[in-house]
């Protein structure tokens, strides 16, 4: 359960005080699959930042799993990002000079698994995105959609039990786009607190919630009784 | 993480960027080279010098003209020693085994259409022995060219070579000045010495320079061979406190010295030399390191992106900064090895191309390479701590 009480994010910009946050509280069931919406400077991009430990509110709380990360340090904060959080970026965020099985590797290199179980683990968070033939590519060898599931399979490589997306769909084409949303939909299925940030009503579709923000408050909260139904793309297998 | 994990990470990322590796590289490569071959020359000069005084034995004593009384005057500039100290040098200690005087008088050589200036030393047949020259061809002159003022002459090998080129000199004649003589001898070469040239030499019976060149009895050296070189102290003292009497208590008359002071004196020069030349080469080592420092840092700001996508991974902040110190100390570390390397090959080269005798000494070897790599972890500091301190949402938004 993801729970934020009263949340305050305020950066000053020159002479004004921006308030990005401005007293949120919201809780996010575990095994919940929300959307978070909203214009450019509503405040749902630091509201990610701080839903993943990258960034800390200036004041509030903010619980994962009943554990207060609001006065959390440096360290405590790469901990909780490494085991408890796996991150999907819209521009994929791929080193570009590792490939795809070095890149999965990563969050557990940072975990301190031994080379050997890393391999295995890796190998079989792959080969559950359907890329068992692309391990040892590059990147820029592989689609858009390919290296967004190399993206994923890094995210739960670590088995974390929250996916944060941020604007996942955003560099993909249509086709991509459904297929990166149905391993999203599966994967919540499977347990996973999904949360994810986009600006397009059809993606937001895929969830089962959907949070407005604007200016830094809720605007809107709705639950979306008639889910779309699941589409099943070729290749993917997720269970 | 452990470390190995770093230092696999660090070698993957360096072999990335070879070219720029190698550039960089390139700083401390030179330094350690640099260091080792400097500092090379200066110990092989060194050693040769030593060498060259003491096979000259450490069981000799030199006497000098004095400085003169009156201030400034230069060393041996004062008044000559005159041959009437030679039997008080005698009898002054029973430690004294031989007594090898020199005059030294500057001449033209002739030798049909060759002709050479240098210096002729008028010596005693003993004298060889005492400073270590040999024969090469023919013989010394004898005591009897000696009582008999005999215009006979030995030369060195470089003087023979100028005079006599491709020919064997003994038994030609020769002009010394004015003065028909007859080559005896040839010296065996003795190659170059903190002294100059050991092989421009010319060497004539004492009494024949004195007598029949310079007209004067005077004489611009004397050693002193002591029967051993344990009783150097004694001998020292007793031929000092003789020479005083003789000078009536001027000491600024004569000059004496030993083989040990001028071996210590000679060999704190080259070592001060030594240091002067690896002190240079330091300072281009020193270089190379904020070669390192500026690679780094462009290395950072080009991977601000990367240093994002690890720390939201999961990547604490001393593992970055272990990242990029250990990609400072790979590339240091592997500068200087072939630093090292290289050094030798250059000192080796130089050695057999110029003949300059060198001598890697395993303390630059060891120095410059220690250094080496805390010049790369020094300058590898501030960049690495400006990677591990970046802010994850900043870095991740870095395009």
């Amino acid at each position: 359960m993801l729970e934020f009480n009263n949340l305050m994010k305020l950066y000053q910009m020159g002479d004004n005080e921006v308030r990005a946050l401005d007293g949120i509280s919201l809780t996010i069931e575990t095994g919940e699959m929300a959307a978070i919406m909203g214009p450019s400077g509503s405040g749902k991009s630091t509201l990610m930042n701080i839903l993943g430990c990258l960034d800390t509110p200036t004041s509030g709380s903010y619980q994962i799993f009943g554990r207060e990360t609001a006065n959390f340090n440096e360290r405590e904060q790469a901990i909780i990002r490494n085991q408890e959080i796996g991150f999907v970026f819209q521009s994929f965020n791929l080193l570009p000079k590792l490939t795809a099985l070095q890149n999965v590797e990563l969050p557990l290199i940072y975990a301190g698994v031994t080379a050997k179980e890393r391999l295995e683990l890796a190998q079989n968070a792959l080969i559950r995105l359907g890329l068992e033939n692309r391990m040892h590519h590059k990147p820029k060898e592989l689609s858009g959609g390919q290296q967004q599931r190399v993206a994923i399979a890094r995210a739960l490589v670590n088995n974390p039990r929250i996916i944060l997306a941020d604007e996942p769909t955003g560099n993909l084409d249509s086709h991509s786009s459904v297929e990166i949303m149905t391993v999203l939909q599966e994967l919540n299925v499977q347990g996973k607190t999904v949360v994810l940030v986009t600006h397009e009503n059809d993606i937001a579709s895929f969830t089962k919630r959907v949070i407005r923000f604007l200016d830094g408050k809720i605007q809107s909260d709705q639950y979306i009784t008639q889910l779309r139904p699941n589409l099943r793309v070729a290749g993917v297998n997720i269970s | 993480m452990k470390l190995n994990e770093n230092i696999l990470m660090a070698a993957k990322n360096l072999q990335n960027n070879k070219v720029r590796s190698c550039l960089t590289m390139l700083g401390i490569i030179i330094g350690v080279t640099a260091v080792i071959v400097m500092t090379s020359i200066g110990e092989g000069a060194k050693q040769q010098i030593t060498q060259n005084i003491t096979a000259m034995g450490s069981n000799l004593l030199i006497v000098f003209p004095g400085r003169g009384a009156q201030r400034g005057g230069s060393f041996g500039g004062g008044a000559p020693l005159k041959n009437e100290v030679i039997p008080i040098l005698q009898a002054s200690s029973t430690l004294v085994a031989v007594i090898a005087p020199e005059s030294r008088t500057r001449v033209t050589l002739k030798a049909g259409s060759n002709s050479y200036q240098t210096s002729v030393l008028g010596v005693t047949p003993e004298y060889l022995g005492v400073r270590n020259y040999q024969v090469a061809s023919g013989n010394v002159f004898t005591e009897d060219d000696l009582k008999g003022r005999r215009r006979v002459v030995i030369l060195g090998a470089y003087v023979a070579e100028m005079l006599f080129p491709g020919t064997n000199p003994v038994g030609q004649e020769i002009k010394i000045g004015r003065l028909r003589s007859t080559v005896v001898g040839v010296l065996q070469t003795k190659g170059q010495s903190g002294y100059g040239n050991n092989d421009d030499v010319v060497m004539m019976p004492l009494t024949t320079v004195q007598q029949r060149l310079s007209g004067k009895d005077k004489l611009s050296t004397i050693y002193i061979q002591v029967k051993s070189a344990a009783e150097m102290d004694a001998a020292n003292e007793e031929i000092y406190n003789a020479l005083l009497k003789y000078f009536e208590d001027d000491e600024t008359k004569f000059n004496m010295r030993n083989q040990a002071e001028i071996l210590s004196s000679v060999q704190q020069t080259t070592a001060t030399f030594t240091l002067l030349l690896g002190g240079i080469a330091a300072v281009s080592l020193l270089v190379g390191g904020i070669g390192i420092m500026n690679i780094m840092l462009v290395a950072v700001t080009e991977r601000i992106k990367e240093i994002g996508i690890r720390k939201a991974l999961g990547a604490q902040k001393e593992e970055i900064l272990g990242l990029f110190l250990i990609e400072a100390v790979m590339l240091s570390l592997t500068g200087g090895l072939v630093g090292i390397g290289l050094g030798w090959l250059g000192s080796t080269l130089i050695s057999s191309f110029s003949g300059l005798s060198t001598v890697i000494s395993l303390n630059a070897v060891v120095v410059s390479f220690v250094f080496a790599v805390l010049t790369g972890l020094f300058f590898g500091v501030y960049p690495a701590y400006k990677a591990a301190g970046l802010r994850p949402i900043d870095a991740l938004r870095h395009e």
